[in-house]
């Protein structure tokens, strides 16, 4: 069964369709990515199925509950990290717990074993300041996995980084991935991050919004190092690149 | 240790300036430009400032807790209005061009009339810090909590935030830079806002104080008075500076890293 799966979602803005019919669905442990050139609707998506818009028709499902406009049942992420700057990394990093009734000192408990598997271990206790982009997104990311029972979106979540940290940031990601099977819809507009990191990739098209094809990718996890420059990827590439 | 140095020298033209004005003023007093009993010259306001010692410092207790007091209930209401306003948006509209009324209302034109309302205790002072106060520290708190980004909420939000915890986890840390801000032109303005409010009616405090003391045509000791609250309402100063350093370290953490 399904973890996340949306039912004919509508959703316009003044009278505008910005997104219409969409149908989509993530598995268990799977990694989804939504590609789209911008103002194809990607982040009205992210904010119904967040729960934090209501569609005009269509609902969200979190395996068989109904969370169509209920915030904090699916975690999600954006482009910028939001981390606090007056909390502390660890606070900021716990505070999906501190929210759900948690006391601040257990909820420092709970998360601090998890820096190392983050690689950000040593930065609990400094302020996002001292942070670099690439350890704060980590930062993020581990926030979101607090956030989440399993399940998490993420609104092109690496695309503030330089290529270099970006290609680094990756790799770890695809390895953290591995390890803590989270369901995750990915939005990017990046064909080369999709294709590398996703086991699906739904292409969103036109204008309002609609889902155009679903591409399956094979190759197995993890991934091999020079996947991104093996021919299979090349055709993948292409495949997608003739469909924007 | 290197910032510490850094720190010295960039305050050092401050005191060599303040310096040189005092020089300069004690000689234009010593060389008889200006007569004695138009400006005294520093030396006499010191001398008069240790010769009313006791009497300034008896005073001063009462400008103090009339400052103290409302500045305050100046935060207090600050507070209250600003959060609610923030909450209701329609209560926004409706009185924030009252909020600047209130900044207008010329001070000493007020002092008089609220002594005849509250009498010659404490309480129109108080509320005349008061009046001077909360439009700097209402501003300050407004400014900050709308500088909040709707990204940041939404986020919250998605984490299954409610109203009470957006409010305590991120509008009011993020508010409390330009609270301070706020606050500390309020603390400028709160020992002078006393002060007015005593020449105009009262028994005791700095104010009332000076006004007896130019009656008697005590300059040195009137200017003595005027130094004293200007120390005062710098101590004042330095005093939110070192609380908003204790409240935000993160502030701290900030600017070190911008110096890296």
């Amino acid at each position: 069964m399904s973890l996340i799966r949306t039912e004919n979602i509508t959703k316009s803005y003044s009278d505008k369709t910005v997104i219409e019919d969409i149908n989509i669905h993530v598995d268990k442990g799977e990694i989804v990515s939504l590609l789209g050139v911008s103002g194809s609707g990607k982040t009205t998506l992210f904010h119904v199925i967040a729960g934090l818009s209501k569609p005009d028709s269509g609902c969200v499902l979190l395996g068989d509950e109904d969370v169509t406009n209920k915030p904090g049942k699916i975690a999600y992420m954006l482009q910028k990290d939001l981390l606090m700057q007056h909390k502390k990394v660890i606070d900021n990093v716990s505070l999906p717990l501190v929210l759900g009734g948690m006391s601040k000192a257990e909820a420092r408990a709970k998360a601090d074993p998890l820096f190392a598997e983050f690689g950000i271990d040593g930065s609990q206790m400094k302020y996002p300041s001292q942070l670099s982009g690439g350890m704060r997104q980590r930062a993020a990311l581990l926030r979101t996995y607090l956030a989440s029972n399993g399940t998490a979106l993420l609104d092109e979540p690496f695309s503030a980084l330089d290529t270099i940290t970006k290609s680094s940031i990756h790799k770890w990601y695809l390895d953290i991935m591995e390890k803590i099977q989270l369901a995750t819809l990915f939005v990017t507009h990046d064909i080369d991050e999709a294709i590398l990191l996703s086991d699906r990739i739904y292409i969103l098209q036109g204008q309002p919004g609609k889902i155009g094809e679903e591409i399956v990718i094979k190759e197995k996890k993890p991934r091999a190092e020079d996947f991104s420059l093996s021919s299979e990827f090349l055709e993948y590439k292409k495949r997608i690149m003739s469909m924007l | 240790m290197k910032r510490k140095s850094q720190n010295i020298t960039n305050k050092l033209p401050a005191a060599i300036a303040l310096l040189a004005i005092l020089v300069f003023w004690q000689l234009a007093a010593m060389s008889g430009i200006v007569p004695h009993y138009m400006l005294p010259s520093p030396v006499a306001v010191f001398g008069a400032f240790v010769a009313n010692f006791s009497n300034i410092m008896a005073n001063s207790v009462f400008t103090l807790q009339e400052t103290f007091f409302g500045l305050l209930l100046g935060i207090l209401l600050s507070f209250i209005t600003a959060t609610v306003m923030d909450r209701f948006d329609i209560l926004n509209k409706a009185f924030s061009p009252l909020i600047i009324i209130t900044q207008t209302i010329p001070t000493i034109a007020i002092a008089p009339i609220l002594v005849l309302w509250f009498g010659y205790g404490m309480a129109p002072k108080i509320v005349l810090v008061i009046l001077t106060t909360y439009f700097p520290i209402t501003i300050g708190l407004l400014g900050g909590y709308k500088s909040v980004d709707q990204e940041s909420i939404d986020l919250m939000r998605a984490m299954g935030a409610s109203r009470v915890d957006i409010f305590r986890h991120l509008k009011f840390p993020q508010a409390l830079p330009q609270f301070f801000s706020g606050l500390k032109v309020a603390a400028s303005y709160a020992v002078v806002g006393a002060v007015v409010a005593e020449w105009l009616g009262g028994f005791s405090g700095l104010g009332v104080m000076m006004t007896r003391m130019q009656k008697a045509y005590a300059f040195d000791a009137m200017f003595a008075i005027i130094i004293f609250i200007v120390v005062i309402s710098l101590l004042l100063l330095l005093l939110v500076h070192v609380v908003s350093r204790a409240v935000m370290p993160w502030q701290q953490a900030r600017i070190i890293e911008r110096e890296k």
